[in-house]
């Protein structure tokens, strides 16, 4: 893409605005994933110093066969793992988090499968379309209680906006699975919002 | 549902589960909440890092990119 091109010129040249730019977009993201691996913010925080250490020192090796925004992640992803594991060494035993609760509570539905009654809307904003403002400001604490397996997935689709291919490919997980883990995370999310639906801040 | 809002449900479902949108109370409302939730989740822009940690980064790149 023409613009991303000039965009990792820039940065290639030594443009500190494109990099300060680059920063704003992503680090928020690329510490939300670390937090997925890693256990306490400190160690987030290191595996995100050290990508960010990583891209500027692979900048010139970067041969934009994938976005900027996939490599970076890539980064992330496999200091993230390297951090993880070292770690967990340090553990007597590590706790897998995984969540296989209902992602809607089985009440909700009746014998025969389909709703037991119509559930409550999230109600939405009317010049956007999308949600209103009182349940948005909720949005990023309801991913933040997922499972670890699910709030990397919702981040890296949703917040970041990677396509399902690159999101398997850099979290290793089949198709199958990446749809069950989106699917169950949105769901989760919006069960989350219900208690904010009818307040007005 | 996931796969319908991306458009990339096999053609055979996607008819079953629109002739099951037209009948049933709860999924059309669910599938329309799914859609803004999603959407709103895409439009959110977090804020840059602490003016420290901008500065460090900063410093760094100045410094690896062996620029004045």
């Amino acid at each position: 893409m023409e613009e991303e091109h000039a965009f990792v010129e820039r940065l290639r040249a030594g443009d500190e605005g494109a990099f300060d730019v680059l920063v704003a977009r992503h680090d928020a993201a690329l510490r939300r994933v670390a937090r997925t691996f890693v256990r306490t913010e400190a160690a987030a925080e290191d595996v995100v110093q050290e990508t960010w250490l990583g891209v500027v020192r692979g900048l010139k090796q970067f041969e934009e066969r994938s976005s900027l925004r996939t490599w970076i992640f890539s980064i992330l992803v496999k200091r993230a793992k390297t951090r993880a594991t070292k770690d967990a060494r340090n553990l007597p035993f590590s706790a897998l988090e995984e969540d296989d609760r209902p992602a809607v509570e089985p009440a909700a539905f009746g014998a025969d499968g389909r709703w037991a009654s119509v559930p409550p809307r999230l109600e939405s904003d009317p010049e956007t379309g999308l949600l209103s403002r009182e349940l948005r400001t909720e949005l990023l604490s309801a991913v933040e209680r997922l499972s670890p397996d699910q709030r990397a997935v919702i981040t890296l689709r949703d917040l970041v906006g990677l396509p399902a291919a690159e999101v398997c490919e850099l979290l290793e997980l089949s198709d199958a699975n990446q749809r069950v883990l989106l699917h169950r995370a949105r769901a989760r999310v919006r069960t989350a919002l219900m208690p904010f639906v009818g307040v007005v801040s | 549902m996931t796969d319908y809002l991306e458009g990339t449900l096999p053609e055979s479902d996607r008819i079953r589960f629109e002739a099951h949108l037209a009948e049933c109370d709860g999924c059309p409302g669910y599938l329309e909440d799914m859609r803004r939730l999603v959407g709103s989740l895409n439009e959110i822009v977090e804020p840059p890092p602490d003016p420290e940690t901008r500065e460090a980064l900063l410093r760094a790149y100045r410094d690896l990119r062996g620029g004045p």
